[in-house]
């Protein structure tokens, strides 16, 4: 297999993903800010941090209120993190794999960027923007289900999944850490049920707040939420399942050694760290960890493949 | 209001399915009845069918500088197919295979013993002056003699019905994809022609051209490594190329992805290290494809690519050079060289052409030049073409003076009045000028597609069929009448 067709394989995965992720995040984040009230101010300022573009946010627009972050995260060409771009991103790496991936694929990939183009104004008005969002999560699952129902399980798929696995388990530990930190300190002094919301908010930017109910069944608190999307690795979207899937999709590639290793440190660390019972500082600090340990894995990936 | 045919003009030319008003051929009657009795909706509802199955496959093409955003537009298809009588086809297809027999060896004849030239068939000087004879392929001669692979020829047909020969494409003729996905979309809009004709498939070119590609191998062995190398995505073409890798289950590669080695063999870089390439269908042309030996500045290419052929460790369809073949003046020349080197009369005609670079033929084009196409020898596309005709005293003078500056590179026709088909304008139906371009495959055997590639001027009245330059398409039916 080529390396520049491997290469392209996983960053389409990834800008799937990321797409995906995003469009979650949103849209948990409009339906939150209608639950709590005033006084908490949750803002949209967040989702800008979740994603790390704070510098990249402010170079163009003054005020993260709503609709500048939708317009920044959702149809900014100009920005490569926006989900247009993204989708626009994927639909380019597509169009190199069409004899790669099954057409089908190719043919939801292309609909999924016509969609999100030609019906982005959806996104500004509230009364729009779940179904939006919504048709483009739900085009993900289809493309992320075409591919695994219709395409060979060979080292093309592996290259795939390591790239959605990864970026999903970068974006489980953004949500956790801003979302966890955005939990103000005053926020302890209302009511409990308030609290419990934002954490249900992260549950659900992460489409966990289900599986996590038939889980653990008690109220919602921080450890237990903490507890199941980082080391729950039967549940497909925590941080210990991406990992796993990574190393064993790159336990099936040849010259796999370094990588692999690379994995097994980083599973390693996740587990000994008792995450769920660290203080804030603590947990901040070991979420920087995993992320580091996550470049490392794709830059060793890119090393080895590409 | 339905498509009525009795409205349909036919007059002075002739037209592909319709005999004369409101009579359609034998073969276009089933097909005219059904036009007939659907109502404006239900044709809407056919084309937005079209467009939608055109649109979710993502059959695209590109267009030149185009600002973003429309540099991939949707392939212009339309829906009425154009229809070819099998009796007539077999004819054609025979012509075809004579015609490309008959340049692979001059092409081979050029490059190595110059008999043609010798005996005087072919004027010497005319290669002198090839821009696409390359001196680096003297004295070699590739497998089983054959120089292009694949080749496209364009057909037309006049007002008489009779068909001619327009040119031959040698290079790295494209359009066969589009042929292969018209069919695609014709099956879902008009499913019911399906059981009602018995429609000659085109679905076997891929296997056709992998099974010829594969039998190039210089390894002989089981699964040899074949690849299609595109100049990238930014390419007219390169829906193509993506699409015939997929078909074939090649690896589509660029020039970055290949290397040769020290020992003269073309490897690509994969995730496992460098694999062998025993083949390459290369969509790159010559003087891209290895900037040891062409264009140094090339990006696309592969350095010492050309060594690796040479050396028969790699086999490049079409083979580098084949391209002298593909020049207007050559062109006027084939039937003598079909004579010559098959001792057969030429089944096809060409269209009646006058060489420039001959005294007599030329001052006959220099007065009768507004009744002329004057073509030259090497473009493509439609580019730098007079249509005498069409245009004013300032261009015949302008091309009067370039032709007198270098003779040979020019020759003219005739302007013929090619033949038309029924195609859709809004609900009604009006005729369009077409042509024709089948595609040849060369192995130890000569295949021709079932068909080929219909391009319909989309303007009224207009000649100019390249989708560059707006024209569009239709699926090609070859069918089998039941005889009666």
């Amino acid at each position: 297999m080529l390396s520049r067709v491997a290469n392209s394989l996983y960053w389409l995965a990834r800008y799937l993903e990321r797409a995906e992720n995003t469009a979650r995040l949103i849209n948990v984040n409009s339906h939150l800010l209608l639950d709590l009230p005033t006084s908490v101010k949750l803002g949209w300022e967040p989702i800008v941090d979740i994603l790390s573009f704070r510098d990249k946010f402010y170079e163009t627009y003054d005020v993260a209120d709503e609709s500048s972050v939708i317009k920044f995260m959702v149809v900014d060409k100009e920005h490569p993190g926006s989900i247009v771009s993204s989708i626009s991103s994927a639909r380019e790496n597509a169009r190199t794999l069409k004899e790669i991936i099954p057409r089908e694929a190719w043919e939801q990939i292309n609909e999924l960027y016509l969609f999100a183009t030609e019906n982005s104004a959806d996104a500004f008005k509230r009364r729009t923007r779940y179904q939006y969002l919504s048709k483009i999560v739900l085009a993900n699952q289809t493309i992320t289900g075409l591919l695994a129902g219709t395409m060979t399980h060979d080292e093309a798929y592996s290259f795939l999944r390591i790239g959605r696995n990864l970026e999903r388990a970068d974006m489980t530990t953004r949500i956790i850490d801003v979302r966890s930190a955005s939990l103000l300190p005053d926020v302890e002094n209302e009511s409990a049920a308030f609290r419990n919301i934002q954490w249900m908010g992260v549950l659900k930017s992460m489409t966990a707040y289900q599986m996590y109910r038939r889980e653990v069944r008690v109220r919602i608190n921080r450890e237990d939420v903490l507890e199941f999307l980082l080391l729950e690795s039967r549940f497909p979207r925590s941080l210990i399942h991406a990992i796993e899937e990574v190393e064993r999709c790159i336990s099936e590639l040849p010259h796999n050694r370094e990588a692999v290793d690379k994995t097994r440190i980083l599973r390693t660390q996740l587990v000994n760290a008792k995450p769920a019972q660290l203080s804030q500082e603590k947990l901040h600090e070991f979420v920087d960890d995993m992320q580091a340990g996550l470049i490392e894995i794709s830059d060793k990936v890119t090393e080895t493949y590409f | 209001m339905a498509i009525r045919w009795g409205n349909y003009k036919v007059s002075h030319l002739h037209d592909e399915l319709i005999e004369k008003a409101g009579k359609p051929r034998d073969y276009s009657k089933d097909l005219c009845e059904y036009l007939h009795a659907l109502s404006d909706k239900e044709i809407n509802e056919l084309k937005v069918a079209s467009e939608s199955a055109i649109h979710t496959m993502g059959i695209t093409f590109r267009v030149y500088h185009e600002e973003e955003g429309s540099i991939d537009r949707a392939w212009p298809f339309d829906i009425l197919p154009r229809l070819i009588d099998a009796k007539e086809w077999v004819e054609i297809e025979a012509g075809l295979k004579q015609r490309v027999k008959a340049l692979n060896m001059f092409i081979d004849d050029l490059y190595n013993d110059q008999k043609a030239i010798k005996d005087g068939v072919f004027p010497a000087d005319l290669l002198k002056n090839s821009k696409n004879f390359l001196k680096e392929c003297k004295g070699f001669s590739p497998p089983h003699g054959v120089w292009a692979h694949i080749c496209g020829s364009d057909l037309v047909r006049d007002d008489t019905g009779q068909v001619y020969v327009l040119e031959d494409n040698l290079r790295v003729p494209s359009g066969v994809s589009y042929m292969l996905e018209n069919r695609q979309v014709m099956k879902r809009v008009l499913p019911e022609m399906f059981q009602k004709y018995n429609i000659l498939p085109v679905d076997d070119y891929p296997s056709q051209l992998y099974d010829m590609l594969a039998e190039m191998s210089p390894r002989k062995i089981e699964e040899p490594e074949i690849v299609v190398l595109t100049p990238g995505i930014y390419n007219s073409a390169y829906f193509e190329h993506a699409y015939l890798a997929q078909q074939m289950g090649a690896e589509l590669v660029e020039g970055t992805d290949l290397v040769v080695e020290d020992d003269d063999c073309v490897y690509m870089r994969t995730i496992n290290g460098l694999a062998r390439v025993d083949v390459i269908y290369r969509r790159i042309d010559d003087w891209f494809i290895d900037p040891e030996v062409f264009s140094p500045d090339s990006l696309l290419g592969v350095k010492g690519l050309i060594r690796a052929w040479k050396a028969g460790n790699v086999a490049l369809a079409n083979a580098p050079g084949s391209g002298v073949a593909d020049d207007k003046v050559v062109y006027a020349y084939v039937p003598q060289l079909i004579e010559y080197y098959l001792g057969e009369k030429a089944i096809l005609p060409n269209v009646p052409t006058y060489k420039c670079n001959n005294k007599e033929e030329r001052d006959y084009v220099l007065e009768n030049i507004e009744k002329m196409v004057v073509k030259p020898a090497n473009e493509s596309g439609g580019y730098g073409m007079l249509i005498g005709p069409h245009s004013d005293k300032k261009e015949h003078d302008k091309f009067r003076k370039l032709i007198k500056a270098d003779p040979r590179n020019y020759v003219a026709q005739p302007m013929l009045i090619l033949s038309t088909a029924p195609t859709m304008v809004g609900t009604k139906v009006e005729p369009r000028h077409l042509d024709l371009r089948p595609f040849i495959l060369s192995g130890k055997d000569v295949k021709v597609t079932t068909g080929g590639l219909t391009r319909v001027a989309l303007v009224k009245g207009s000649t100019i069929v390249n989708s560059s330059q707006g024209g569009g398409s239709k699926d090609t039916w070859i069918v089998q009448m039941e005889e009666k």
